[in-house]
């Protein structure tokens, strides 16, 4: 796989998130193998990004989060969607097609 | 530090810390788990999910923000793109960079005049201490302080440390090679303590050396040192020949100590009881004493004034006739010295300013017009995930490598417009020899040069950024157009108005210097040099026939020059330099007056018979002096008619007398001459004393003319056949005597220009400002209609497809830039007439807000800026309608 310049999909992890978790609540392990699973490996959530990342959503009020116990019976932290969490998914799902759409139309035009 | 820790300290408090590292292990537990699932073995396992933690992922960028290693290692990154993409515009990245340098450089340098005269301290200790003073008298705000009147300002002041006065003097040095004049100051016993100054080897005086009768005694300053004793220490103890006497040294002075801090530093520092004028103890006597104090600790100027008023109160009670109406005038030293070149100096400051806003302006726009065509490499990043601020910062590191660079260049630049400037600057400039690059312009520099990147920076960043939230993708590119040209041509407008501001200030300028050249100073300046002798020391103490004789035999040598027309020796006031001196008299029909205040006051012209002939002027009632009018013959006068008129009004002054106060002479008036604008071209009428007294030279009292071999100027009209008149004069004076000395030549047509220098110094620099201002804001308009040209090609291709007629075309883009211009110059009026008010005080006969002028200017600006606009029309007009149509 080529790995993400260091700038690239910041602006994506987020989105990302938030449509994983529409399955249902997850923790934050679950959240990168299914991400890397759905990508066919292309995309690899990072520990180190996931985390700060989940924190920040959580702030913004779009996540919350609660203990629980994982498939096997350990105890882990469940992210789930709020409302707020689902508007914004909507947003951002909007502005990510309006933005490869653009991308795809300057890749043309030139 | 780590992400993980940072992410810690997000959480403050103890529990949700806890909380994030049992998350945190839960997540590495369960990868342990798969890896070991997957086959690894378990220290692999562990070590694998440790790895991952520690991995800098996506976040990395963000993490490195607070991270100084990793922040330099994105500016790395961003400089090194930044590089890269200047390196493939290199016709792009000249023109910035040459820009900002011409900009940075003009203001590096002129920042370092700035900071060398008014910023840097006066290199005394605590100079905010220091004071100058001088006697207010009827006739004179700050005036001569009596070497009488001193002592006892000195001794009964409570406000004061120290206090000291000081004398300019010419001294002839001989003895030592050839004999040559020195700069040479008279000064009291505490001097050097007032100042702070300490010698270089040797001592300074010590109180009581001061007094008439002391042994003659001298401190050399340290150019002098090197010059003539190449810094041995040996010099002290060794005498120097001044004027003929002797005078043992006892210290050297630092070189860099000249209170004035001019260009000259003296050469030699003498107590001033040496000095032989007879009139030195008297003490109504004016003789260009000027004095310079230290405050006490705790004392402010304020009450060192009320204490003043105190002293110089008892004086006048005790010493009616000497002292009645004297009081002391004290200035600052900072305003004494800097006071009339601040306000100047600021002015040229902010024009500077000006012209550097203007190149930012112009690298400005020049960076928008690009970021079009960057348009895709921005979208492409901004689509990878680069965010807005990530953007903006990218833009940001390319404009300030820009201006950086331009910053570097513009310090070379600024090296060598400093040398240039300070060959431009008035002799009398304060401080000169304090202008230099010093580590405050290095910082200036710098920081002009950062905040240049920024400033132009930063439209093109947020604009381009732009990208990144509005809907302009969307819009397949073109629509950011429309915002960008909006910013360009803000920035013309802006550029336009500060031109226009920048050239009616020149304009002014040029129209106040054309006015005082227009102004006659009453007499012919054409082909007069003027310049000083001092006599062979050893006339010194000669009887005043033996040195009348000696001037005829001077004035006859010099005269039989072939080149010579007229020749007169001049011991008194030298029109148009701050060479005045004053004769005090009363009318034939007045009492003797108790003191000399109640006398009057006229400007004193010792003159010979030909003195009229040399300056070419006319007579106007009356006769002036022949050479019958002698030392054996009855005293005469001539004055002029500002003098007529103050004090006879319409009657006849000629056959009136009035008696001189030197000597007690009793004078009859033979003559009227035009007045002569003693005190400058423009500011004579606005002065109190300009009435004035010709007086023959040789009918120079006894004891006055025994001071005249010290320092006498002579003025000689020429038939300006020699180009070397003076090195012929020089000839000349060298057969008559090896120790006589001529020095100080200077045309009248120089000192009229030195009147006018400071003048000078401000139009050719706001007139260089200008010219850099109109030159950029030209180049700033035919950019921005070049690059509309560039937008509305196909637009055009279409009109002429359509049938538009090159004329409409020549309209359509033209009227863009007329628009711009004219909103440009609206605003720049509007900015002049408020700005113009800082220049009044520099105008002469011409208001800060003349109409002419700004018309003139204004016109001239929108000529060149619509022939700026013209080429890019020109490109419009030729567009080929198939191939503009194409190219969509």
């Amino acid at each position: 796989m080529v790995r993400p310049k260091t700038d690239v999909l910041q602006g994506t992890l987020a989105l990302l998130v938030l449509k994983t978790l529409v399955r249902g609540p997850m923790h934050g392990y679950g959240i990168t193998l299914h991400i890397q699973t759905i990508s066919k490996d292309v995309l690899r959530v990072e520990e180190g990004s996931l985390y700060p990342a989940l924190h920040r959503m959580a702030q913004e009020g779009w996540i919350k989060a609660e203990w629980g116990a994982s498939e096997n019976n350990r105890r882990a932290r469940f992210y789930s969607l709020t409302s707020a969490g689902r508007r914004q998914l909507a947003e951002e799902e909007k502005s990510w097609a309006r933005l490869t759409q653009a991308v795809a139309n300057v890749l043309q035009h030139a | 530090m780590s992400w993980l820790s940072r992410l810690r300290h997000t959480f403050r408090s103890g529990k949700l810390d806890d909380e994030l590292d049992e998350e945190l292990r839960s997540h590495l537990e369960m990868r342990v788990a798969d890896n070991i699932n997957a086959g690894m073995a378990l220290a692999e396992a562990r070590h694998d999910a440790q790895k991952r933690f520690g991995n800098l992922g996506l976040m990395k960028e963000d993490a490195r923000e607070t991270d100084i290693l990793g922040w330099l290692d994105t500016v790395t990154g961003d400089l090194r793109y930044a590089i890269r993409v200047l390196r493939k515009n290199p016709g792009f990245a000249l023109t910035a960079v040459l820009t900002l340098a011409l900009g940075i450089g003009v203001n590096t340098a002129f920042f370092s005049v700035v900071n060398g005269v008014l910023l840097n301290p006066l290199p005394y200790p605590r100079p905010e201490q220091l004071v100058t003073l001088g006697e207010s008298k009827p006739n004179f705000i700050n005036g001569s302080i009596s070497y009488a009147n001193f002592f006892d300002w000195q001794k009964d002041n409570r406000s004061f440390s120290s206090m000291a006065i000081s004398r300019g003097y010419g001294f002839t040095l001989t003895g030592l090679g050839d004999a040559e004049q020195l700069d040479a100051k008279f000064v009291s016993s505490d001097y050097f303590v007032v100042l702070g100054a300490n010698p270089v080897i040797g001592r300074t005086f010590i109180p009581g050396e001061d007094k008439i009768g002391e042994a003659p005694i001298a401190l050399i300053g340290a150019g002098f040192w090197k010059r003539k004793f190449g810094a041995s220490r040996g010099v002290l103890g060794k005498s120097i020949t001044l004027d003929g006497k002797s005078y043992t040294i006892v210290g050297v002075i630092p070189e860099a100590f000249d209170l004035y801090r001019s260009a000259h530093p003296t050469d030699v520092y003498v107590p001033i009881g040496q000095w032989s004028n007879p009139l030195l103890p008297n003490r109504e006597a004016g003789l260009g004493i000027h004095g310079v104090a230290r405050l006490k600790v705790g004392v402010n100027i304020e009450q060192a004034r009320a204490d003043m008023e105190r002293v110089t109160a008892n004086l006048a009670a005790i010493y009616p006739d000497a002292d009645k109406g004297i009081g002391a005038h004290l200035v600052p030293l900072t305003e004494s010295l800097l006071g009339n070149v601040r306000p100047v100096l600021l002015v040229l400051l902010g024009a500077v300013g000006f012209v550097l806003l203007i190149a930012c302006f112009n690298v400005a726009s020049l960076m928008l017009a690009r970021s079009t065509n960057r348009t895709r490499e921005f979208a492409v990043r901004v689509a990878l995930g680069a965010g807005r601020w990530r953007l903006i910062r990218q833009i940001l590191t390319e404009s300030t490598l820009l201006s950086v660079i331009g910053g570097g260049l513009g310090l070379l630049l600024a090296q060598w417009i400093t040398r240039a400037a300070l060959r431009l600057v008035p002799t009398e400039m304060p401080r000169a020899a304090d202008i230099h690059l010093d580590s405050h312009v290095l910082i200036f520099t710098a920081a002009i040069s950062l905040l240049a990147g920024i400033l132009f920076g930063l439209a093109p960043a947020l604009k381009s950024s732009d990208l990144f939230l509005s809907e302009t993708l969307k819009e397949s590119g073109r629509g950011s157009n429309g915002t960008r040209h909006r910013a360009q041509s803000v920035f013309v407008i802006l550029e336009m108005a500060m031109a226009l501001v920048l050239l009616i200030g020149a304009g002014l300028m040029a129209r106040t210097l054309a006015r005082l050249w227009e102004i006659q100073p009453g007499f012919d300046a054409h082909n007069v040099l003027t310049f000083n002798i001092s006599m062979p020391p050893s006339i010194n103490g000669a009887s005043a026939a033996t040195i009348r004789a000696a001037f005829r035999n001077v004035h006859d040598k010099f005269a039989s020059l072939p080149s010579v027309q007229a020749e007169s020796f001049n011991w008194g006031s030298i029109p148009l330099t701050a060479w005045d001196d004053e004769q005090l008299f009363w009318l034939d029909n007045q009492p003797k007056p108790s003191n000399e205040n109640e006398m009057n006051w006229a400007l004193s012209y010792v003159v010979e018979p030909d003195y009229l002939k040399t300056m070419g002027i006319p007579v106007v009632r009356g006769r002036f002096f022949t050479d019958a009018d002698n030392e054996n013959s009855r005293h005469v006068v001539v004055i002029d008619e500002v003098f007529a008129h103050k004090f006879f009004g319409n009657e006849d002054p000629l056959g009136r007398h009035i008696t001189l106060q030197q000597g007690e002479i009793k004078a009859e008036i033979v003559g009227v001459v035009p007045h002569v604008k003693q005190w400058g071209l423009d500011s004579d009428e606005s002065q109190q004393l300009r009435a004035e007294l010709y007086v023959p030279f040789m009918q120079l009292p006894d004891g006055a003319m025994k001071l005249a071999p010290a320092g006498t100027t002579i003025m000689v009209r020429s038939d300006g056949s020699d180009p070397a008149l003076f090195d012929s004069l020089r000839r000349v004076n060298k057969l008559m005597s090896e120790e006589q000395v001529i020095y100080g030549a200077q045309t009248m047509e120089e000192i009229i220009s030195a009147s006018l220098a400071a003048r000078r110094f401000s139009m050719i620099l706001l007139g260089v400002f200008a010219g850099m201002a109109l030159i950029l804001s030209s180049v700033g308009i035919y950019g921005v209609i070049s690059y509309l040209v560039g937008q509305r090609t196909h637009e055009i291709g279409v009109r002429i497809a359509l049938g538009a007629r090159r004329w409409d075309v020549l309209n359509l883009i033209l009227s863009q830039g007329a628009k711009l211009t004219v909103v440009g110059i609206v605003i720049g009026v509007g900015a002049s007439l408020g700005l113009t008010k800082l220049l009044a005080r520099m105008l002469y006969g011409v208001s800060a807000s003349d109409p002419l002028t700004f018309i003139g200017v204004a016109m001239l600006l929108a000529l060149v800026a619509l022939a700026a606009c013209y080429i890019p029309t020109r490109r419009a007009m030729r567009v080929d309608p198939m191939v503009a149509l194409r190219c969509e």
